[in-house]
C-alpha cells in the first residue's frame, strides 16, 4: 500500500483519539522544541558576541598589565605602562599601524543642573581610528588637542541624552572640578561589549586626562591596530619582544602583562556557547527518544484496541504489508505532528527569550529541517515494534480477538 | 488421433469443482491440549451453489468455513480452490483472494465503529486499489442493491441491526465476488430481520449466480439453502439437496 493510500486511514484513525493523539505527541514537541530553542539561542549568542566584538575594532588588541588570562582583572601590584612604553612600540613592532593610550576613570559630571557618574576616558586621536569610531555632531579629538592639553571632551550618546536637552557641542561639561567644552558627539556603538554600555562614556585628551584629573600619567591600558588582519599575529610577537625588553622580563619568565585579541574571547566563548550546544542536543536526544517511547506505548494500545478492526481488514483482502503500512504510518504522523508543533514552539520560544536577556533572535535554519526530520525518524523507529505486531496477527484470531 | 491423446485432453479439461475439501484435518492447540476441529473432511462445492452448513456449537462448522474463506489453512489435507492447492499460496496471494474472490458475512456484523456505512463498503475496494471516485461508486451501487440507498453516511451505531447487516452483505458483494461465506448471519437478528437477510442473501445467489456458504444452527434458515451439510465431532454427517421451499 502506497503512502498516500496509507495516510488518509491514519488520518482518520488519529482523528477519533484526538486528545489522545496530541497527548501522544508531547514528548516529541518537548524534544524538538528543546533541539530548536538551544539552537537559536546558541547561535543568537553567537552573533552576539561576534557583534560585540567587532565593534571593539576588527584588527585590534589590546594590552594590559599583569598576567590575567583570559578576561579578568588585571592582577594588582603590576607596574602599568608608561608613555615611553607607548612610543617604543610605535617605533620598533612594524606590523602595528596605530597605537593609543587608554586611561579610564569613574567621575562625577555636571551640565547645568543635571550630574551624572560617568566613565570618563583619556585617549588620542588615534584611538578614534582604532576602534573605527566617528562622530555624528562636531569633531573629534584632535592631535592638537593632545598637545595642549585642552579641556575638551567627547560625549557618548548615552551621556548626550541624560545631560543635555539639545545639541552638546560648545556646551560645558564639568567633570569633577574641571570644566570641559564638548566638542563632539560620538556615533552610538550600542550596548555591545559584555553588557558594558559603551555610549555611556566621555572621552578627552589623554593628556588633560593625565594631568589635571589624575595627576600622572602612567597608561593602564594600550590600544594597538595591527597594519592589516593578517599581521594581527606578527604585531602580537613584536610587541611583546618589545614588552620584554622595557619591562626586562627574561626567556623563561612569566610576562607582567598581557595581549588581549579579541578574537580569541570569541573563540573562548564560542568554545562555551558549543559546549552547552553539545549537553542541550544530549537532553533533546533523551526527550526524544522519551517521546519515541510514548508514541510506541500508545500504538501497542491502539494495535491491541483495534484487533476486531484489524481482522476485518485482513477478511476483506487487506495484506499483511498493508497493516503494517497503516499503523506504521500513523507513528510517523503523530511524531512529525509533534515535529511540526515542536518546531513552532521552539521558534516561539527562541523569540520570546532572546527579546527577554536582549539577545538578537537567529532562525536556526539547518536545526529546523533537522528536528524536523529527526522526529520523523524517530516515529519510523518506535513505529515498527506495533505495527508489526499488528502484521503479524492472523485473520481468524483478530476476528475473533475480544 | 490415438485414444490415449484424446483421454489426456479429456483428463486436462475437467473442470475442477470451485471449491475442494480432501482429507482436511485441522487441529487447535498441541498435544494433550490438542483439538480437532476437522478430521478428514472432503467436501466439494461447486460454482452458483447455496450450500447450508449446520451442526451443533463445536461441530466444526465454523472452522470449515474460516478454511473455505482462506482465514486459516488445514493442519493435514488438501483445500483447493479451481484446482489449486490454498497452502501452496503465498500470505499475499490467499489476501488478494480474499479480496476478490470471497465476500464474508458475520454473525456480529464486524463492521469498523464511527466510520460511515459507505466507508464500511468500500473498505475492500481500498485494498483492491480503486480509486477513491470508483470506490464511492462502487459503494453506492452496493448500499443500493441491499437497499440501504440514503443511509451512505450513517454510522453503524445510527443502523439497526438488521440494516447493520445489509450493509456488510453490501461490502461482502462490493468487488463482485463469485463466493459469500456467511458465518451465522441471522445470529444476532430477530426473526423479522433475520428473514429480510435470507432473502437478500437468497436473491443475491439467484440474480447475480454468486455462490453462497452459509453456517446456521437454525433449520429454519438452512431450509432456505437446497443443499445442507450436516457436521458433527468434525465430520460430516449428512450432506443432502432438497427442493428449494417455495
Amino acid at each position: 500500500m502506497t503512502f498516500s493510500a496509507a495516510a488518509p486511514l491514519a488520518v482518520t484513525a488519529l482523528l477519533r483519539n484526538r486528545l489522545r493523539s496530541l497527548l501522544t505527541t508531547l514528548g516529541i514537541v518537548i524534544g524538538v522544541a528543546a533541539v530548536l530553542m538551544m539552537q537559536a539561542m546558541g547561535e543568537g549568542a553567537t552573533a552576539y558576541v561576534g557583534e560585540a566584538i567587532s565593534g571593539l575594532g576588527t584588527n585590534m588588541l589590546i594590552l594590559v598589565p599583569g598576567s590575567a588570562r583570559g578576561m579578568g582583572p588585571p592582577t594588582a601590584g603590576v607596574p602599568l605602562f608608561s608613555t615611553a612604553d607607548l612610543e617604543a612600540i610605535r617605533r620598533q613592532a612594524r606590523s602595528v599601524d596605530r597605537v593609543a593610550p587608554v586611561n579610564s576613570r569613574m567621575f562625577r559630571t555636571v551640565a547645568a543642573s543635571r550630574n551624572r557618574n560617568v566613565t570618563v576616558a583619556g585617549v588620542t586621536t588615534e584611538y578614534f581610528d582604532i576602534r573605527q569610531w566617528g562622530a555624528i555632531e562636531g569633531r573629534l579629538l584632535t592631535p592638537e588637542d593632545t598637545r595642549r592639553a585642552s579641556p575638551v571632551c567627547v560625549v557618548g550618546q548615552t551621556v548626550r541624552d541624560a545631560m543635555f536637552e539639545e545639541n552638546p557641542v560648545g556646551r560645558e561639561l564639568r567633570v569633577r572640578d574641571l570644566a570641559c567644552r564638548v566638542v563632539g558627539v560620538l556615533e552610538a556603538k550600542g550596548s555591545a561589549a559584555f553588557g558594558m554600555d559603551q555610549d555611556d562614556m566621555v572621552l578627552m585628551p589623554f593628556t588633560t586626562f593625565s594631568r589635571r584629573l589624575i595627576g600622572n600619567d602612567r597608561v593602564a591600558t594600550i590600544m594597538v591596530s595591527a597594519v592589516s588582519t593578517d599581521r594581527i599575529d606578527d604585531a602580537k610577537r613584536e610587541i611583546v619582544g618589545v614588552l620584554h625588553q622595557r619591562r626586562h622580563i627574561l626567556p623563561g619568565e612569566d610576562d607582567d602583562f598581557a595581549v588581549r585579541d579579541p578574537r580569541e574571547m570569541q573563540a573562548v566563548l564560542q568554545t562555551v556557547t558549543g559546549m552547552l550546544t553539545t549537553l542541550l542536543a544530549g537532553v533533546a536526544a533523551i526527550s526524544l527518544v522519551v517521546g519515541g517511547i510514548g508514541i510506541m506505548n500508545i500504538m501497542l494500545v491502539s494495535v491491541t484496541e483495534r484487533t476486531r478492526e484489524i481482522g476485518v481488514r485482513l477478511a476483506v483482502g487487506a495484506r499483511a504489508g498493508d497493516i503494517l503500512a497503516q499503523f506504521l504510518v500513523e507513528a510517523v504522523i503523530l511524531s512529525a505532528l509533534g515535529g511540526a508543533i515542536g518546531v513552532g514552539a521552539g521558534l516561539a520560544g527562541a523569540y520570546g527569550v532572546a527579546h527577554l536577556i536582549q539577545v538578537p533572535f537567529v532562525v536556526p535554519r539547518v536545526a529546523m529541517p533537522v528536528a524536523f526530520a529527526v522526529s520523523v525518524l524517530v516515529g519510523i523507529l518506535f513505529g515498527v515494534v506495533p505495527a508489526r505486531k499488528a502484521s503479524r496477527l492472523s485473520p481468524l484470531s483478530a476476528l475473533r480477538f475480544e | 488421433m490415438a485414444p490415449a491423446a484424446e483421454g489426456v485432453v479429456i483428463e486436462t479439461a475437467a473442470p475442477a469443482p470451485l471449491l475442494s475439501l480432501r482429507g482436511v484435518t485441522k487441529i487447535y492447540g498441541e498435544d494433550t491440549a490438542a483439538v480437532r476441529a476437522l478430521d478428514t473432511v472432503d467436501l466439494d462445492i461447486e460454482a452458483g451453489e447455496f450450500v447450508a452448513i449446520t451442526g451443533a456449537s463445536g461441530s466444526g462448522k465454523s472452522t470449515a468455513l474460516s478454511i473455505l474463506g482462506c482465514l486459516e489453512l488445514p493442519s493435514d489435507g488438501d483445500y483447493c480452490i479451481e484446482g489449486i492447492p490454498a497452502q501452496d499460496l503465498w500470505p499475499e496471494v490467499l489476501a488478494a483472494l480474499r479480496n476478490a474472490r470471497f465476500g464474508f458475512v458475520f454473525q456480529t456484523f464486524n463492521l469498523l465503529p464511527r466510520t460511515s456505512a459507505l466507508e464500511n463498503v468500500a473498505l475492500p475496494l481500498i485494498y483492491a486499489g480503486v480509486g477513491a471516485r470508483e470506490r464511492q461508486r462502487r459503494a453506492a451501487d452496493a448500499l443500493a442493491a441491499v437497499g440501504l440507498s440514503g443511509r451512505e453516511d450513517a454510522r453503524p451505531n445510527q443502523l439497526s441491526g438488521g440494516q447493520q447487516q445489509r450493509v456488510a452483505v453490501a461490502r461482502a458483494i462490493v468487488n463482485d465476488p463469485d463466493v459469500i461465506l456467511a458465518d451465522e448471519p441471522t445470529g444476532n437478528l430477530d426473526t423479522k430481520m433475520g428473514a429480510d437477510i435470507m432473502q437478500l442473501i437468497t436473491r443475491l445467489n439467484a440474480d447475480r449466480g454468486i455462490t453462497v456458504i452459509m453456517v446456521t444452527h437454525d433449520a429454519t434458515w438452512a431450509a432456505y439453502a437446497p443443499r445442507q451439510v450436516v457436521f458433527r465431532d468434525g465430520r460430516i454427517v449428512s450432506d443432502q439437496v432438497r427442493s428449494r421451499p417455495s
